[in-house]
Formats: structure tokens, sequence, C-alpha cells
């Protein structure tokens, strides 16, 4: 059995057709599916926010059996994550991919969770603490991607919880909660 | 829907006719088809009705029978009346009136001097069809039949005479003498058939069967005595003795369909007549031959009124419409080819299933060239039969720089919401252990 890193791999990831786009149709269907969970499982253990295409992607090949995924099947691939709205397409080009293995709307609840366990209802932050502070240390919130964080702290702010304001420097933002 | 016995008349008038699988009558020995037409009713003129009618179907007339098929499967069976039984042809009377009908003919036939109406709903050409019809019937074909039998059962009856003259008056063949003037007999016999045939071509056609069995017969002779006196008289009247032996072509269809014969309906007639020729060479094929050797074996049989490629390719195509037990089907790759519509694909599947899930081929897959050597079929082929188990979703694919090869489905037997879960039974196991 294979490990990437601490990653338990699946006993298919040996099976050459796996890197093979399917054409027909149910079998490229049942491909599909397998890969968007192997990406989507792989990225939550390794807290991986971003795949870029072209780059080498641990996922995308397999030395072992000496196969690697063409650009096409990549693409087919992650697109299909896109349209089950657990990842986001940065640029037009499709090269760059924002992968949601929680959607925006869990890592709302995920701040608002933290909100709630470190008594900070009526506090201010800046957005970096968020991610990096003492208090998110050891949390999910630890290392989230910046592009992600605020897309959920936008979406609270829509709903009232909190205020997005900006700070003292040219690119730190910060946050006062009214949970 | 009519009653199960419609076309057994009241008092058993019609014969039954026989049919192939592909719904071509089947002709009996000598008979040769000469005109076919569609949207043919028969009816009863006499009142009451002496045998209930026919409605919508196919005419075909030949050399001894008016032979009427069911265009839809509506109850009524395959029906004829024996030219031999038609006693009178009433005249037809073109009037203003008739330009608005569908032209009919009557006759009257045995037994019980029965009139019976033939009513044309269809296109076709009516005025040919009548010509032929008196020609058929004038012609007496199935006398010609009964005197040749009656001859045969004639000279075998008679007591055996001693010396040169038979009982009965004639020369009686004897000794070599005997056989060297029997050959010659025939040989002139032949001679003016030959003659006969060549100048007037539908004479030719009418004599199609015997100049089938005589072209058998000289062929053999060519064939058995290369330098024969014999053989001098047929090389003046048709050249050197290669190009007689081309000429002779493998005996076939005596009653080629044409589209003379035929007209509007040619291609349906021809696409019916192919289905059911198709059927020999498919199995010495193995079931399955390509468009184009079908192409050489079915006009070879014909022999003369050759069918255009496209004629061809138009009847197969026409198959889908008719229930015939034969398929046209064209592969991914273009190639094209008639093949049994029993010929399982669910055979060579299994096949290939058991080739794939062996040990080393669950490793390492097959590529299109493992599979011919495996099921001794062509490469072309192997490969059409492995794109085919790859679209009913037995086998899936593995494109590398070392070429395409084809792997037993694993896909099914994964259940996406649990990746790591390997199922006790299925394939899956098979593959990890082939692997590990």
């Amino acid at each position: 059995m294979q490990k990437l890193a601490n990653f338990k791999l699946p006993q298919f990831f040996s099976y050459p057709p796996y890197f093979t786009l399917q054409p027909v149709r149910d079998t490229r269907e049942k491909q599909i599916q397998l890969w968007k969970e192997l990406i989507l499982d792989y990225c939550k253990s390794q807290k991986i926010f971003l795949i870029g295409i072209e780059e080498d992607f641990p996922l995308f090949s397999n030395s072992a059996i000496d196969r690697s995924l063409s650009h096409e099947a990549r693409e087919t691939f992650l697109s299909a994550i896109v349209g089950e709205g657990r990842a986001e397409w940065l640029d037009k080009g499709h090269r760059k991919c924002l992968i949601l293995w929680h959607r925006i709307q869990d890592w709302a609840d995920i701040i608002l969770q933290f909100v709630r366990d470190n008594g900070l209802e009526d506090s201010v932050m800046t957005v970096e603490e968020i991610r990096s502070g003492t208090e998110s240390l050891g949390t999910e919130l630890e290392g989230i991607d910046r592009t992600i964080l605020m897309r959920a702290l936008k979406l609270l702010e829509n709903k009232g919880k909190l205020a997005l304001f900006k700070g003292t420097s040219a690119d730190d933002e910060g946050v006062k909660f009214s949970v | 829907m009519a009653s199960g016995s419609s076309s057994i008349g009241i008092d058993g008038f019609f014969e039954n006719a026989e049919v192939t699988t592909s719904g071509r009558p089947v002709l009996r020995r000598n008979e040769v088809e000469c005109f076919l037409l569609s949207s043919v009713d028969i009816d009863s003129e006499d009142d009451p009705p002496r045998f209930t009618a026919l409605r919508s179907g196919n005419l075909i007339l030949t050399t001894h029978r008016l032979i009427w098929i069911p265009s839809q499967s509506n109850g009524a069976v395959p029906s004829s009346v024996p030219l031999a039984a038609v006693t009178h042809i009433f005249s037809h009377k073109k009037s203003i009136k008739s330009m608005f009908h569908s032209p009919r003919i009557r006759f009257q036939a045995n037994p019980g001097s029965i009139v019976v109406t033939i009513v044309f709903r269809g296109k076709g050409d009516f005025d040919e069809f009548l010509t032929k019809l008196w020609e058929c019937w004038r012609g007496r074909a199935w006398e010609e039949e009964e005197k040749s039998e009656s001859e045969t059962s004639r000279s075998g009856s008679g007591t055996v005479a001693q010396g040169l003259y038979g009982n009965d008056g004639t020369v009686r063949m004897v000794g070599l003498a005997g056989i060297l003037r029997k050959e010659q007999e025939q040989w002139e016999s032949t001679d003016k058939s030959l003659q006969d045939a060549f100048q007037d071509l539908n004479a030719l056609m009418s004599k199609a069967k015997e100049m089938v069995s005589l072209a058998e017969k000289m062929r053999q002779k060519l064939l058995s005595a290369p330098s024969s006196q014999n053989g001098s008289t047929d090389d003046e009247e048709m050249g050197s003795k290669e190009e007689m032996q081309q000429w002779m072509l493998s005996v076939g269809i005596i009653s080629p369909v044409t589209k003379e014969s035929a007209g509007a309906l040619y291609h349906q007639e021809l696409s019916r007549q192919l289905a059911d020729f198709v059927r020999i060479p498919l199995e010495q094929a193995g079931g399955m031959i390509s468009l184009t050797d079908m192409y050489y074996h079915f006009n070879r049989a014909r022999g003369t009124e050759l069918i255009s490629p496209d004629d061809l390719w138009q009847a197969c195509t026409l198959w889908e419409k008719f229930d015939v037990p034969v398929m046209l089907r064209k592969f991914d790759s273009g190639v094209m080819v008639i093949q049994n519509k029993s010929h399982s694909d669910e055979e060579v599947m299994s096949r290939i299933k058991m080739l794939v899930t062996k040990t080393e081929t669950l490793r390492v897959g097959v590529t299109a060239s493992d599979a011919a050597l495996t099921l001794k079929i062509a490469p072309a082929m192997a490969k059409e039969h492995l794109l085919t188990a790859e679209t009913k979703g037995l086998l899936c694919r593995d494109m590398s720089p070392d070429g395409l090869r084809f792997y037993f489905n694993l896909f099914p037997e994964i259940d996406p919401t649990n990746i790591h879960i390997v199922k006790d039974f299925g394939t899956y196991g098979e593959w990890i252990k082939a692997t590990s």
C-alpha cells in the first residue's frame, strides 16, 4: 500500500486505467467520482487549498506504475469538483483551482464556533490573527487560505455577525465580531 | 386482428405457399419468378363468396403459380394458386370508368370454376404484369415437367430388349457406338439450345435454369477432358477454352430479382433475397463477413444482372425494416460487416472476460494483438471486439507511451463513499492479489 506523506492511498491508485481519462460515459462517471473523493480527502488531510493544474500535484502521477494524468484529465476531474461546489477556478484559463474541502458556509460555522470557544463575541481581531494567532493554533483555522477566509468573513458580515474594516497598514484588515 | 385460418378458403381454394425466414417465396424446381407487385387484394366475385378475401399483400407471378404474401402480419397466410388451375383469363377493357378505379384482373380457376378478382391498389406496371401473366399461363411450364417426368418413367418401365432396336421402335443405345451416339445427340441438342438462347436475351432469362445446369456439365467436361473431340464444337461457338471457363459461373440463384421484374420494390425484394443468400457464406466465415466479401459472393452467384455496390449497401440497410435474422454493422473504424443477429456478442464477450481475468492479464492488461492470438481472429477484428467490450463496460482502457491496453473494468466495484474498502467478493480483490 502506497503512502504520500502520512496519507494512505487507496489500492486503485495503482490501477493503470485510473490514470487514463475513460471514453465510455458510465465508466468515466465512476472514475470522476473516485478522483473527486481522493482529491478532497487528500487536500483536507494535508491542508492544501490550491491546486495548479500544471504543477506537480502529487496525486496527478504515480511513478510506481509510471503513469500520470493528462492535462485534459486533470481539468476534467477538477471541473467536476467545481461543478459540485467544492472548488472554484481562480482564472478563466482554468490553471488554478481553489479547493473547498470545507464549503464556505462550513468555514463560516467554524469561525463562529471559534469565536464562541474563545470568548471573542465582541472583540476585534486582525484577519491575519484568525489564521495564525495563538488561539487558532491546532484548530482547523490554522493556516487557512486567505482567500477562503475572506469569503467566509464576508458571508458572516452579510449576516450581521461581524464587521470588516481596513487597518493601519494597506493590507491589514480587521474584524469586529458581534456574534 | 383477422382470424387465424383466414386464407384457407371455405372450400380450400388456395394452397399454402412456403416462404423463407425473410419472407421470400420458396420456389419449386424449374420455377422462375417473373413479376412482383405490391398492395394487391384478391377477392371472390361470386355471391356468396367462395373464399375469404386476401387483403394488402405482395403478388408474385412465377412460371408456375400466382403467389400472394401478406405485407403485414395480420394473421393471413402466404397463399398460392397454380396457373395450371386457371381455366380462363377475362380480357381487360379500358374504359373511362376504369381510369378512376384501381386496375383489376379477373380469371376463372378450378376447383369449381371460381371467379377470382385481383385488385392492384399500389403503383406498378399493371400492363406489363398482365402481359407476363398471359405469357406464363400460355407457357405452361408445368406441363414440360410432367412430360419429362413421364418420359423417364416410361423408358425405365419397358422390358429389357436385345439388339439395336428397342421395344418401342427407337434406336437403342448399346455398346460403345451407342454411348458415342448418345453423347453426340446430347451435344447437338445442347448446341441448338445455346444458339436459341443467345439470340434472344428474354428467352435466355427463361432458360436460366437450363443454362445453369448446362454450364455446370460443360465445366466438368472441360476440366476432365482437356482435348476431347466434343470440345471443338463448343470452342467455335464461344471462343477459347479459357474464356469459356471464366464464363462458367457458380451455380447460384436461378431467378435473380431484377429491377424489371420487381419495379419499385426492387430494393426491398433484393434485400430479402440477399438475406436468404447471406446465410451460408456467413456460416462459413464464422458468423461475420465484411461487406466487400459479400459483394463478391453475391454477384458471383447471380451471374447476370449484377448489382452495384450501392445497391448492395442499400439492400443491407433495409434489413432494419424487416424481420430478418441478419444485420449490417458499422464499426467505429468505418469497417462494415454483415453478421447474424444471433452471432452473439455475448459469446465473444465471455471469451474476452475469461482472458482478462487471468492473473497475468489482470496485472498487465491486454493489447489487440494479445487478444487476436488468444481468440484466434484477425487483429483488426480483435480490436473491434475489445472496443465493443469497453463500450459495454466490461473493459476499460489504459493509454501510455507503451500503447493502448485494456483491463478488466474494476471501477464499478469500488465504492466512492468508502475508497479504502475492498469487498470480499469481486475481481477487485483478485486484482490486488495479482499485483501485490
